[in-house]
């Protein structure tokens, strides 16, 4: 494999509050490869957020109590001073989040914040930075960029507000562009439209992507790598295929069997998966899904298992034998469709 | 659009039922104003623009479409939160588009809503208790010493622990939240439930846990579904039929399997091609039938059919001058298009 673009060693990301220690991130590693696109799919509080937030420092050791390692084209991102950090924020690491109405600024026209963006890490003049910034609005497929660049965010809609911000991420050729749930405030038509342009300039542009959802449609149809989190941790990293057809974790058997798929004719009953997730200030001893786990056994509720690769660079962190786990992914999981 | 057409639209059994709930031509115009001092109408938004439906008891009948196509409008109008600036709506063979006071606030005891975001609907500064037994003190249902043990028993019947009467909503996950809202709307025994996009706010392994209680609620009291969301999974796996939304008017009506096999109004077809596959091969296979831009607005929706600007499959002049009808496609199916779409499985490939 190539020389990886980015490389997380044992991040743990830990918040102290008065009512304890909020393990939000709790050991995760992985690697990403330049134009790859890697999705980061788990539950509210999984620490997806939080582990890509660190990544882009905004995270400060003043908040929490980082430890591990983020190599980012050879660098260390976490032992960098402020300064340095903030040269390749928004240049070289860009972030898209969920919410485009209060990412941008409401005050400021959408050509003037994308244009503040280029004149921050480059020397340009004004006019230069504008004419990029309505060129990347052309390219994100904003019609009449010109005039668009010269209006308000609220004279947006959310689809083009989304639209906006790809162009402000990508303004500066980033060679990774990190997307937080980009397409969860809208409607599954302007999705598919922000999905492919993401997909469209990822080739262009020839950047990594991490696309961070809880959408394991969303998941299927534009990662090439995936990672499932549960409580800090992940818990199944694999290609698309490993995880959709032969998963080898539990929590990952939970969630595709508990959504509602279009391509099937059954009206079969959803299979959910039982309580809740837990609080991350009390995590389960042991492997944290258990409680939850309908296959638990007693070595699970004691010893935390580690993310063991089965096959090539697929990985789960389970006690099931492999051959548990072949046998009820063939006879429960993949039984239903 | 005065065509007969809800004969066509009903499941083929349910011919002669008298249906529970019925809307003919119904029209929900919101005024838009200018100026401060002196406010004069320069517009309406038509958030909901001539809609004939018919739902019968004990059938869950799903409503979808983009953000603003009017879904949550027509909710609202047939709950009577807002009054229909046209047309009827009957409950149960009455006439309900015009009660008032006293009427009015009986005829709520039969139809309940169920909202979106559980954070925002209920009182933060109220137990869960008095939250579901406010509907009883409303109505005068239950002698007020019976409102405790009637409260828990709807708590357990909705997967809450009873002994959590006194907590208050903070202390709950947003599932159990929606559970709350749930009981509250099941306490006074309604016939009709609104479900206003009812687990979009949850995360995916709870919306199956809300999903199935909703199935098992229904089975037990009867009750008639009247389900919204933005989700087409969800949709369909709740629904018995399932009607299409665009810019306030019902533009495709069928019965979920039908609908999702040979969808015959492009609109639906771009809607369920655009919907991601959680399985790779699956999603590979699916035929993409792309929408340029967005939904236009609703203060002047285009003319003719409102969807030809963004319609891959439009042919001018016809579709921007002339409006077409809903007409029946498949048996239990109708759309509204001049040229429909022809019956191709490939837009979903369907899991064997």
């Amino acid at each position: 494999m190539a020389e990886p673009l980015l490389e997380v060693k044992d991040l743990t990301v830990h918040f102290p509050t008065e009512d304890g220690l909020v393990k939000a991130v709790d050991g995760i590693s992985f690697s990403l490869a330049p134009g790859e696109t890697l999705g980061v799919v788990g539950e509210s509080g999984s620490g997806k957020s939080v582990s890509f937030l660190t990544v882009m420092g905004l995270i400060h050791s003043d908040q929490a109590v980082i430890e591990g390692e983020v190599i980012f084209q050879g660098q260390d991102l976490l032992k960098l001073p402020a300064e340095e950090m903030r040269n390749i924020r928004g240049a070289r690491i860009s972030m898209i989040f969920q919410d485009p109405m209060t990412s941008l600024h409401p005050y400021y026209k959408v050509g003037t914040q994308i244009s503040e963006a280029v004149r921050t890490h480059q020397k340009v003049s004004k006019k230069e930075a504008h004419d990029q910034a309505v060129e990347m609005l052309r390219k994100v497929g904003i019609p009449r960029p010109d005039e668009r660049a010269k209006q308000y965010p609220h004279e947006f809609s959310g689809g083009m507000r989304q639209r906006a911000m790809i162009a402000m991420a990508l303004s500066l050729n980033p060679d990774l562009l990190i997307a937080d749930e980009p397409t969860t405030a809208l409607d599954v038509t302007v999705q598919a439209q922000i999905l492919d342009l993401i997909d469209r300039l990822k080739q262009e542009f020839n950047a990594a992507v991490v696309i961070i959802t809880h959408d394991l449609g969303v998941v299927a149809e534009h990662c090439d790598a995936i990672q499932v989190m549960y409580a800090g941790k992940a818990v199944e990293f694999g290609g698309r295929r490993d995880i959709y057809y032969g998963s080898h974790h539990p929590y990952t058997w939970g969630l595709l069997r508990s959504i509602a798929r279009l391509d099937e004719d059954s009206k079969e009953r959803l299979h959910p998966i039982k309580g809740l997730p837990p609080s991350l200030i009390n995590v389960p001893p042991g492997c944290a899904f258990n409680p939850r786990c309908p296959y638990v056994m007693d070595i699970c509720r004691t010893e935390t298992p580690a993310l063991l690769p089965s096959d090539g660079h697929h990985a789960s962190a389970c006690h099931l034998s492999l051959a548990d786990k072949e046998r009820i992914l063939k006879e429960e999981v993949m039984a239903r469709s | 659009m005065s065509l007969d057409v809800s004969q066509s639209v009903a499941p083929t059994t349910e011919v002669g039922r008298v249906p529970l709930i019925k809307l003919e031509g119904v029209r929900k115009f919101f005024p838009v104003t200018q100026g401060i001092l002196f406010q004069h109408k320069i517009g309406n938004v038509h958030a909901v623009d001539g809609v004939d439906l018919e739902v019968y008891p004990g059938e869950t009948v799903g409503l979808v479409g983009e953000t603003g196509c009017g879904k949550s409008t027509l909710a609202r109008v047939i709950m009577r939160l807002y009054d229909a600036t046209e047309g009827r709506i009957s409950f149960d063979g009455r006439d309900i588009t015009h009660l008032k006071g006293r009427e009015l606030r009986e005829q709520r005891r039969n139809m309940q809503m169920i909202f979106q975001d559980p954070f925002a609907s209920l009182n933060p500064r109220k137990t869960v208790g008095s939250i579901i037994g406010e509907p009883f003190k409303l109505h005068k249902m239950v002698a007020k010493d019976r409102i405790k043990p009637e409260v828990q028993q709807l708590m357990e019947l909705v997967g809450l622990s009873p002994e959590h009467y006194n907590r208050f909503p903070h202390e709950f996950s947003g599932g159990q939240r929606q559970r709350i809202g749930v009981a509250r709307a099941l306490a006074l025994r309604p016939k009709l439930i609104v479900c206003d996009e009812p687990v979009s706010a949850l995360d995916v392994s709870i919306q199956a846990q809300i999903l199935n209680l909703l199935e098992d609620l229904q089975a037990e009291f009867n009750l008639t579904y009247l389900f919204i969301a933005h989700d087409l999974a969800v949709v369909k796996h709740v629904s018995d039929r399932v009607a299409v939304m665009y810019l306030g008017k019902i533009v495709e009506m069928a019965e979920g399997a039908t609908l999702y096999k040979t969808p015959k109004h492009p609109y639906t077809g771009a809607l369920l091609s655009a919907v991601p596959i959680a399985d790779p091969d699956l999603a590979a296979a699916k035929k993409r039938i792309i929408l340029e831009g967005d939904v236009p607005s609703p203060i002047d929706p285009p003319s003719g059919c409102r969807f030809h600007p963004r319609c891959p499959s439009a042919q001018l002049p016809r579709c921007k001058d002339e409006e077409p009808l809903l007409l029946p496609q498949h048996p239990g199916q109708v759309a509204a298009c001049h040229f429909p779409l022809e019956d191709r499985a490939d837009i979903l490939p369907i899991g064997s």
